[in-house]
């Protein structure tokens, strides 16, 4: 699916220039790790070392260059339960991450206030007010020097459906907030296609409805993501507010490890729909510009695949929580009733 | 969880200001945003308008835009923002218009505010005071006169709290936007205009802001009510009076955590108990305080724990809302039926 072409995001000049080398091969290292660990986990799932994951097999681009603009040192992203990808390029601690697909932890282990990466949640849309919040929080602290700190709010084609995110695109139209909507369009909300759930053909087209610029890009094209992103946070940071920017990409994968998309897409249909993939895309462009070659493409897969091992081990080796967690985190100041409850739960439970 | 009346404190007089409560809210507000710079009001018309009841009245013009604002009109909006904005270190105080309205928060409230906390491992607290004008007793239209307490005590993660006058308004609001953690502030909309004396010092002298307090004391039944209902609590216990029945009235205030322990101090001494609360009974929130007053007070008891409410049916029209929430009379008879019990 070619994506049409809607950009109506202003021109800035002061924006960082296209990537160097360096960078280049640092997004496709990025890009096979998220792919080989995308790939690993749903393996992990059919071997029963996870009860469940939600892949995002052919997202790569879109977020590993949504992350790639990411400062984690006054940006905030507020994800759903597919950005993976975002995550792994933010740096945040992959087997922390992955606890919440072994069933750890709901929001995971890692620390979202060090990460600056929202807690892992299932309500799709459900944070993309949240993101509306911090960015106006981030306003209200003023700019420094720098410019403000951006909220970048994940959401798909599915979501867009959400009354949620219809308020915060107009909260944050209104409070001029430092947010850039960033919506993977990948075809499919589980079985239902975008045609039957985003009426008009294109989130980023109801921008214009709120005043904001917006950007459609194709989402299975990691450097068109980036300048795409890269501009869309430049204008949020400059305190002109928010944008939404439209990845169009494709799931090619199951919507989770439960999924069985043959009820309602044929395989015929994937290799259609799907387009190339945006791993061997980028490699084609790196071949082409002359920055990588066949033994880098070798030694970064690699590297990626040992990754992919070391977090499979720290996944295997995560224990569970303590069951006095359970009563721990519902208050910063717990109540007497919840007190009560655990200190009964003690007394008639083996695992003290 | 104090056993102290109020107002019989004998100390150095206090300076005592006559204040409605939607008065008493207002000055809370004030110095909450005096004392706190985190702290945010928004809302639907809080702002110029000075809120529907007037309750954030003034507040923008003396704190600014920036602090007190008003946001679209969108109540889901308005609790997300609200997230995102203790996220990023604030301490927001939204109002939600009424009580109707909340059902457009809720899912945000139930699967968000409540469980951020929670989700994030105590990283990511919530201290967000949620305003709720809330109760019948005004003739509103349809949605504007609710009972969500007991919606709202059930989710984990959020306390409930519900002020019955104007000095506990006044308080409460105070402590509850000090706290660290999300509270549903639920204000009986029915009192907002009923003033009483406030003391407005921080010296609360050995009243607790935690738990329950005794309204009225009293040695035959207690009768158990928050908000709107205790001020009817004690009318009802004044003309019990008059025929020589002594009635407590215990001012639940929490209505999570409940402090079951001033609960079962009462209980266990009057040996007879009536809730009173305004929203439907099946699955209210007198089913909770009958569920701990038998588990406290079973051998002490002299009858069933007594339940006088709203009825199982949407909350009427203004015409019949006289027939929808607890009565005097209807009061009374609860008393009448748990002094005369027999065991069979």
């Amino acid at each position: 699916m070619a994506p049409r072409t809607l950009d109506t995001l202003p021109p800035r000049t002061a924006d960082a220039g296209a990537p160097g080398p360096d960078q280049l091969r640092d997004l496709y290292r990025m890009l096979s790790n998220v792919r080989q660990l995308d790939t690993a986990a749903v393996a992990w799932q059919r071997q029963g070392l996870i009860p469940g994951y939600a892949p995002m097999l052919g997202q790569e681009a879109a977020q590993v260059g949504a992350g790639a603009v990411v400062d984690t040192t006054r940006d905030f992203v507020f994800p759903t339960y597919r950005e993976m990808g975002v995550a792994y390029t933010l740096g945040v601690n992959m087997v922390e991450y992955m606890s919440t697909h072994k069933a750890i932890w709901h929001g995971g282990l890692y620390d979202p206030a060090v990460t600056h990466f929202a807690p892992f949640q299932a309500v799709v849309g459900g944070s993309v007010l949240h993101a509306v919040g911090w960015a106006h929080g981030q306003t209200l602290n003023g700019a420094s020097t720098v410019g403000l700190g951006v909220a970048l709010a994940f959401l798909g084609d599915g979501a867009s459906s959400q009354g949620d995110v219809h308020e915060a695109m107009n909260f944050a139209a209104i409070l001029t907030a430092p947010v850039v909507f960033f919506v993977q369009n990948n075809g499919w909300a589980i079985s239902v296609p975008t045609e039957q759930q985003v009426a008009g053909g294109s989130v980023a087209a109801r921008a214009a409805g709120y005043g904001m610029p917006a950007v459609r890009v194709d989402g299975n094209d990691v450097l068109a993501v980036l300048d795409a992103t890269r501009r869309a946070a430049a204008h949020a940071r400059a305190g002109l507010g928010p944008v939404v920017v439209e990845a169009m990409t494709y799931r090619r994968g199951p919507h989770s490890t439960s999924d069985d998309p043959g009820r309602y897409r044929t395989l015929d249909d994937e290799k259609i729909d799907g387009g190339e993939d945006p791993l061997s895309r980028f490699r084609a462009v790196l071949l082409e510009r002359g920055v990588a070659d066949a033994a880098f493409f070798a030694e970064a897969d690699a590297q990626a695949q040992t990754r992919a091992d070391e977090i499979r081990d720290g996944v295997a080796a995560l224990t569970s929580r303590p069951g006095s967690e359970m009563f721990d985190f519902v208050f910063q100041e717990s109540t007497p009733t919840l007190g009560a409850q655990e200190r009964q739960w003690k007394e008639e439970s083996e695992h003290v | 969880m104090s056993e102290v009346l109020e107002g019989v404190r004998k100390t150095a007089p206090t300076p005592l200001v006559q204040l409605s409560m939607q008065q008493a809210i207002n000055r809370a507000l004030g110095e909450i945003l005096e004392r706190d710079d985190r702290a945010l009001i928004f809302g639907e018309d809080v702002g110029v308008l000075g809120g529907v009841f007037r309750v954030t009245d003034g507040l923008q013009q003396r704190f600014g835009a920036n602090r007190v604002f008003d946001t679209p009109l969108a109540e889901s909006g308005i609790l997300g923002t609200a997230i995102g904005l203790a996220m990023a270190g604030f301490h927001p105080i939204p109002e939600v218009q009424f009580d109707g309205f909340a059902y457009p928060a809720v899912n945000q409230i139930i699967t968000q505010l409540a469980r951020m906390n929670y989700r994030s491992r105590g990283r990511l607290p919530m201290p967000v005071t949620l305003r709720v004008p809330s109760f019948g007793g005004i003739r509103a239209p349809e949605h504007h006169g609710e009972s969500l307490e007991s919606l709202f005590a059930h989710v984990p993660g959020l306390k409930v709290v519900s002020p019955s006058n104007p000095q506990q308004a006044y308080r409460l609001l105070k402590h509850a936007a000090s706290m660290p953690d999300p509270v549903i502030f639920m204000e009986p909309k029915a009192r907002y205009w009923n003033k009483a004396a406030v003391d407005l010092t921080d010296d609360q002298g050995s009243v607790s802001l935690e738990g329950s307090v005794i309204a009225r004391p009293g040695n035959h039944a207690t009768l158990i009510a928050w908000g709107a209902m205790v001020s009817r609590c004690l009318q009802v216990a004044e003309l019990a009076a008059e025929d020589g029945i002594e009635l407590e009235v215990l001012d639940l205030r929490w209505l999570k955590p409940i402090d079951e322990a001033g609960l079962a101090a009462s209980v266990s001494r009057t040996r007879r108990a009536i809730v009173v609360h305004e929203g439907p009974r099946t699955n209210g929130l007198g089913a909770e305080v009958a569920a701990l007053v038998s588990q406290s007070c079973f051998d002490t008891l002299r009858a069933p724990v007594e339940r006088v409410t709203g009825f199982d049916v949407p909350y009427p029209s203004g015409d019949l809302e006289d027939e929808y929430i607890p009565n005097i009379d209807r009061i009374l008879f609860g008393v009448q039926r748990v002094l005369e019990y027999r065991r069979g």
